[in-house]
């Protein structure tokens, strides 16, 4: 095992990309010589030249077309959209020309494009550039959605989106950057269609991706001392959603807690929520919770920021409060 | 006044539990509508009237169960004016003998002003403790819940389970007054309660009834030469199967020889329309056997129609009561793969079944010569109390004329 930074390891998975196939590029705001916004592809343009790490101008719409673009034109662009906050602007490209253009042409037209994206808060950046807004590229079909919450994945899910046909949306979160973990050595490609039990238990379903993985793990954890016997989830594929394994755990513990930081309504929690009621109605002892972000604009200061999404102490006592009525 | 029982769904139903009523005092009923789903053995069933009128009063509350032939709800028929009524006081002993197969109704003159009954009060329970519930066959209205707003959760039927299994080693039978008590909510009947109802019809059949049987094969040639040419043109959804045909050429083989179309309850009685039961086997084990109602008038695209639709809710259980309760009449067709021949049970007061083997090419003798053809070997089991062979003779040969002459269904 070695020890590594979350940025480490999404960087070291856009080196290896880019070492393995040449139709590989990265482009993207400030990703070449000021070596990304957050320092993800620091040193990779001395190390690939220009042509492959690509600076360009400010137009989200702009970029992420000829990103989508290029992929038609049979290269495998890694688009870099600094934070989700800026991506709105681009999403007449994902969702009007990326995610139709197989289905508008006919099965003719694949877009084997990659879109990676900060996203979350937990920097003191404020409203404009703190949402978390997976649920928006969830509702899409056409695209997948990925999203980032372990060490593990941030070393493998940029190398398997790589490899699909078709557009894929990857959802990093800056507030993990300097996170440090353990990863195998030989740490790699992932599954990228499945969700994944991070822990084992009985007593109840932890349904979380993103920054909720390590925050459900570390409650787990302190549950575990009083008896109470926690499983994770971690959704890792926001679309589609692979409600296999998340029904499998609910049949087993008949009790579900969903977390994350996006807004409650019409969330990723909402639509795990309505397919456990859909499909493992029968399995449920208890009604499915939620801990989502509250519904307001995110605050400034510190307290505020950290108040307005679920912490690993919010996790903890809800679960208290369902397990011991 | 009408007073509306609880209606046998078979030869085997004793009784059925009031699960849901459909209809409120004071809605309008009309012909068809369904008043209420009733568990029975063979499932959750939904119970039709009619006739029209006002639902005037219900007497049985959700989750009672009573014995066929309660009078579940007072209906005031069109015109009537609004009256006070009282409720019959006592439910009928079940009868053991034939029980009618149409919903019993009958009018009623009221008495004297009603008895209150009190809305029963829903429990709350989880849905896996419902379902814990119902495998054990356990009453949850003598449960308390200890999970949010006192509703009863799985560690609740645990507790009553451990409480349950002792009581049992000391008391002789208190599994069976759990089992008696009302069941709350419609369970799917288990494997084992359709086991138990398909042993109750067949053992009475086969005890009471004398069988005589009859075998002809039929030439299926011409019919799957007719099949074939008829679904050129309909799509694969709308396509035609042998089965379709057998229905029509049995419904019209009943008009023929109207005997058949009969139930045996003191003596041979005809009856009018002629409704086709048709054995549809469980995935998990045991059959139903849903009827096709007046098959003889449906064109044979509604015949198909009607199996694609009534298959399916068979296997779910979800059959209404008209469905269950009016044939007149049985099919059986073992189906590919399955046997050459097969010897039906008549179905308790029916007085026939036919059956139908697997269509298969024999060589046969026509005009002198040895052909290959493909042929179906049917079957007639009747009840030798209503009919003789000869009219069993009349029915196949008339069955087979029309397998002869497709076009003409």
């Amino acid at each position: 095992m070695i020890t590594i930074t979350y940025r480490e390891a999404l960087k070291s998975a856009i080196r290896e990309s880019l070492q393995k196939d040449e139709r590989v590029f990265l482009m993207g705001e400030d990703v070449g010589h000021y070596g990304g916004a957050f320092a993800v592809s620091k040193g990779l343009l001395k190390e690939f030249g220009p042509e492959r790490i690509m600076d360009v101008p400010l137009s989200e719409s702009g970029f992420t077309g000829a990103g989508i673009g290029a992929a038609l034109a049979g290269m495998r662009p890694i688009v870099e959209i600094m934070t989700v906050n800026f991506s709105l602007l681009a999403m007449d490209q994902i969702f009007n020309n990326a995610a139709t253009l197989l289905h508008m042409s006919g099965g003719q037209l694949n877009v084997p494009v990659v879109i990676r994206m900060g996203c979350g808060i937990g920097r003191q950046l404020a409203a404009q550039h703190s949402h978390s807004w997976e649920p928006f590229y969830a509702h899409v079909p056409g695209i997948h959605v990925l999203s980032v919450g372990t060490h593990e994945d941030a070393r493998g899910m940029l190398l398997s989106a790589l490899q699909s046909p078709d557009p894929v949306i990857i959802f990093e979160y800056t507030s993990m950057l300097n996170l440090e973990g353990e990863i195998p050595e030989d740490a790699g490609a992932v599954d990228i269609r499945k969700a994944k039990v991070r822990r084992e238990g009985k007593d109840l379903s932890l349904i979380t991706y993103g920054t909720g993985v390590y925050k459900a793990m570390e409650a787990a954890e302190i549950l575990a001392r009083d008896g109470m016997d926690i499983e994770v989830v971690d959704l890792r594929v926001l679309r589609p959603l692979d409600e296999e394994t998340f029904l499998a755990s609910v049949a087993k513990t008949h009790r579900a807690l969903i977390v994350e930081d996006a807004w409650k309504s019409v969330s990723i929690s909402s639509e795990v929520s309505s397919r456990i009621m859909e499909k493992a109605f029968f399995e449920l002892d208890l009604p499915v919770e939620r801990l989502c972000g509250v519904e307001v604009s995110i605050p400034y200061p510190k307290h505020l920021e950290d108040a307005s999404v679920p912490q690993v102490q919010d996790i903890v006592d809800r679960v208290r409060k369902i397990l011991k009525p | 006044m009408i007073s509306f029982k609880m209606p046998s769904l078979g030869a085997d139903m004793e009784d059925g539990t009031l699960v849901e009523w459909r209809k409120q005092p004071g809605d309008l009923l009309q012909r068809g509508d369904i008043l209420a789903d009733v568990d029975t053995q063979k499932g959750l069933i939904e119970i039709e009237f009619f006739g029209e009128g006002v639902l005037e009063k219900q007497l049985v509350e959700e989750g009672q169960k009573v014995p066929v032939g309660t009078v579940l709800a007072l209906i005031r028929p069109v015109g009537a004016e609004a009256e006070q009524v009282v409720p019959p006081a006592a439910a009928p002993e079940p009868k053991k003998e034939a029980i009618p197969m149409e919903p019993i109704l009958q009018e009623e003159k009221p008495a004297s002003p009603p008895v209150a009954t009190e809305k029963t009060k829903r429990i709350k329970i989880s849905p896996l403790a419902r379902k814990m519930a119902e495998m054990h066959q356990m009453d949850i209205s003598q449960i308390k819940g200890t999970g949010p707003e006192g509703a009863i959760v799985k560690a609740d039927i645990e507790k009553r389970l451990a409480e349950i299994v002792p009581e049992k080693e000391v008391v002789e039978k208190p599994r069976e007054v759990l089992q008696q008590a009302p069941v709350q909510q419609a369970a799917i009947p288990e494997s084992e309660a359709i086991r138990k109802a398909v042993a109750a019809a067949m053992s009475r059949s086969n005890q009471d009834i004398p069988h005589y049987y009859l075998e002809k094969r039929m030439d299926m040639s011409k019919a799957l030469a007719w099949l074939k040419e008829a679904n050129k043109e309909r799509s694969v959804q709308q396509r035609l199967l042998p089965v379709a045909l057998f229905i029509k050429a049995v419904a019209k083989a009943l008009d023929d020889v109207p005997d058949l179309n009969a139930v045996w309850e003191n003596g041979l009685q005809r009856k009018n329309e002629i409704n086709i039961g048709f054995v549809v086997s469980l995935r998990t084990g045991g059959i139903m056997v849903p009827a096709i109602l007046n098959a003889d008038t449906l064109s044979m695209d509604a015949v198909m129609a009607c199996l694609n639709d009534i298959i399916p809710r068979a296997r779910a259980f979800k059959l209404r009561s008209s469905e269950l309760s009016q044939s007149t009449f049985t099919i059986t067709s073992i189906g590919e793969g399955g046997g050459d021949k097969v010897f039906g049970v008549i179905y308790p007061p029916q007085v026939g079944i036919v059956g139908f083997g697997e269509i298969r090419d024999e060589a046969v003798v026509h005009e002198g010569m040895i052909g290959i053809k493909p042929v179906v070997d049917v079957t007639l089991a009747a009840d030798h109390r209503a009919t003789d062979g000869l009219i069993g003779g009349k029915f196949l040969a008339a069955l087979n004329k029309y397998l002869q002459n497709p076009a003409s269904l």
